[in-house]
Order: structure tokens, then C-alpha cells, then sequence
């Protein structure tokens, strides 16, 4: 299977208010060296034939990210080592 | 004058824009989200809800159904639209206003009467309003906190598209207290809070919601008899 990972992120300016929430909620876990927590999505995408990064990429921009706000990369992942992940 | 009323899977505001535009005076043509024919409507309102579930992101779905490839066209065509919450986030979205919809700053919905100022009151939607009117409708969002870059935000400003300000308390932490925007044209206004819930004494804050649907009958009305006077100098 031809896979490939795309992570999208908030861009670094705009405020991430879950991230901020989540790193508030760390302290109650007892973690202290947390300075900041930033979330982003992780999307696979599974290609019929061989992985195609620059159809990821068109995908990525056109749908799964706003360019407006995030930022993403994208990469290919061996299928096998993704199964055992 | 006909307006369309967009139907998206997930759409939960229709029946009251409907019913609003009908209050104001416009025969309401119902839009199917699947249905790339706009039925010769001369308005459309995108309205507010949950379409395609929020997936992704709210109104990045919706962005691509096939009415919406069409209401593209035709509002960059002068075709006045009026988004309003969800509606809002899939202009945004569709790149026909600038910046986005955000989680509200807080991470809390937000359901409330809300105080807005009218800044645009030259808008297809907003014509009936003046400049500085103090205007009370619902708010009702989780993701309506307005980004942009601080160069977009400067470029609204100095053009006057800022449609309403949040006034007497932001509800999301929407960037310089900005509740509607609109195009460089004036025909494309996108709206987080919602108007259409203020439109009838029973059920409504205030009355001020009708204002936005009777500003694109006169609109439309003023653009029609422009048509008639330079057809009859043919």
C-alpha cells in the first residue's frame, strides 16, 4: 500500500486555545516542564498505485489544510512500518 | 425578488433565513447543496449550522458541493450572498472573504443576545442600516473567533469592510472585535452572529435581523430599475 502522511498545524501566529488548554491541564498530571502544547491533525491518505507526494500536496492545500491559518507537510510512510506504529 | 436559501447536509438555520427573507418581502427559492442549478434566484443566503458535520474544518466540505461551485461564480459576478455562521466559514473557506473562523478563544459555544455596531452600511446587505447603528442579535458559535494577518486586518479597516463590530463584550475573541466582513464589492457579506433569529417579536431580541434582508430587496430593487433606465436610453 502506498501511503502518505500529511500533517497539517496551526501556523505558529495564529493562537491555539486547545493546545493552551491541554497545556494548562498538565500540571493536574503532575508535569511541570511543559512550557507549550500545540495541536495539530495527522491525515493519511492511501494511494490505489504508487505514492504521488505532489498529488498529496494538491490535496493538502486545496482541502486538508487552510492555508490561511496552518501550515503542512507532507511525507511518504512505509505501509508496513505504519502498521506495526 | 427571489433568494435562495442553501440547504447543506447539516444546515440547521434554513427554515429561519427562509423564513426571514420571507418576512422582508422575497419570494424564497429552498437550494439543494447537491443541485449546482440556482433556479434564477437574485440572492442567495448561506445560513448557519453544522454542514457535513464540521468535518475537517467548518465549511471546508461544504466549500466544494455543487451549489457552492456555482454561487463562486456567480458572486464573483456581483451575485449578492450573505453567509451567516456556518455560512460565514464557508465564504471564508471558498476564498471569496478573506481570513477564517476559528475555536472561540474561550473553547465555550457561546449562545447569547449580542450588541453589534454597524460599520458598512453601504453593503447589498446592510443598505438599510447607517454607519454606527447599535444593532442586538443572537451569537451562537463555538468556532466564530475571525484571524487574519494583521496586514489583512489593516486592509479591512482602511477600505470600511468591516460589515459589524462585537460591541459591550467580544464573545470569542474575534480579532479587533470583528463580527462581518465583506468583499471588495460590497455583494458578498459573511455574518457570525445571526439575524435571521431576530426578525419577529415572539421569538426574537430585537427586530434588527429584518435589516439584512430587506437591504438586499433594496439593493436588488435599485439594480433592477438602473437596468430599466439604461435599457429605455437603448
Amino acid at each position: 500500500m502506498a501511503r502518505v502522511v500529511v500533517d497539517v498545524m496551526l501556523k505558529p501566529e495564529i493562537l491555539d486555545p486547545q493546545g493552551q488548554a491541554v497545556a494548562k491541564a498538565l500540571p493536574r498530571l503532575g508535569v511541570t516542564d511543559v512550557s507549550s502544547v500545540r495541536i495539530g491533525r495527522r491525515i493519511e491518505i492511501d494511494f490505489a498505485g504508487e505514492p504521488d507526494l505532489d498529488r498529496a500536496r494538491e490535496i493538502a492545500d486545496k482541502l486538508l489544510a487552510n492555508p490561511v491559518i496552518e501550515d503542512f507537510e507532507v511525507r511518504i510512510v512505509e505501509a508496513a512500518a505504519a502498521e506495526v506504529a | 425578488m427571489r433568494i435562495g436559501v442553501v440547504t447543506f447536509p447539516g444546515s440547521l438555520d434554513d427554515g429561519d433565513a427562509a423564513r426571514a427573507a420571507r418576512i422582508a418581502g422575497a419570494e424564497v427559492v429552498r437550494l439543494w447543496h447537491g443541485d449546482p442549478d440556482l433556479h434564477g434566484v437574485d440572492g442567495v443566503v448561506l445560513p448557519g449550522g453544522f454542514s457535513y458535520g464540521d468535518a475537517l474544518r467548518c465549511g471546508a466540505i461544504a466549500r466544494f458541493a455543487p451549489v457552492m461551485e456555482t454561487i463562486i461564480d456567480a458572486a464573483r459576478g456581483g451575485l449578492p450572498v450573505l453567509g451567516i455562521c456556518n455560512g460565514f466559514q464557508i465564504l471564508c473557506e471558498a476564498h471569496l472573504l478573506p481570513g477564517a473562523l476559528t475555536r472561540n478563544q474561550h473553547l465555550h459555544f457561546r449562545n447569547r443576545d449580542q450588541w453589534l455596531r454597524v460599520e458598512a452600511a453601504g453593503t447589498a446587505w446592510t443598505n438599510r442600516f447607517t454607519a454606527g447603528q447599535e444593532i442586538l442579535i443572537p451569537v451562537k458559535n463555538g468556532e466564530g473567533c475571525f484571524v487574519a494577518d494583521e496586514k489583512t486586518l489593516d486592509a479591512l479597516e482602511a477600505e470600511g469592510r468591516i460589515v459589524a463590530r462585537y460591541i459591550r463584550g467580544n464573545p470569542n475573541g474575534s480579532q479587533r472585535d470583528i463580527a462581518g466582513i465583506t468583499n471588495e464589492a460590497g455583494n458578498v457579506v459573511g455574518i457570525m452572529p445571526h439575524p435571521e433569529h431576530a426578525v419577529e417579536a415572539l421569538t426574537g431580541p430585537s427586530l434588527d435581523g429584518l435589516g439584512f434582508f430587506t437591504s438586499v430587496l433594496q439593493a436588488l430593487a435599485g439594480a433592477s430599475a438602473d437596468g430599466q433606465r439604461a435599457g429605455g436610453q437603448q
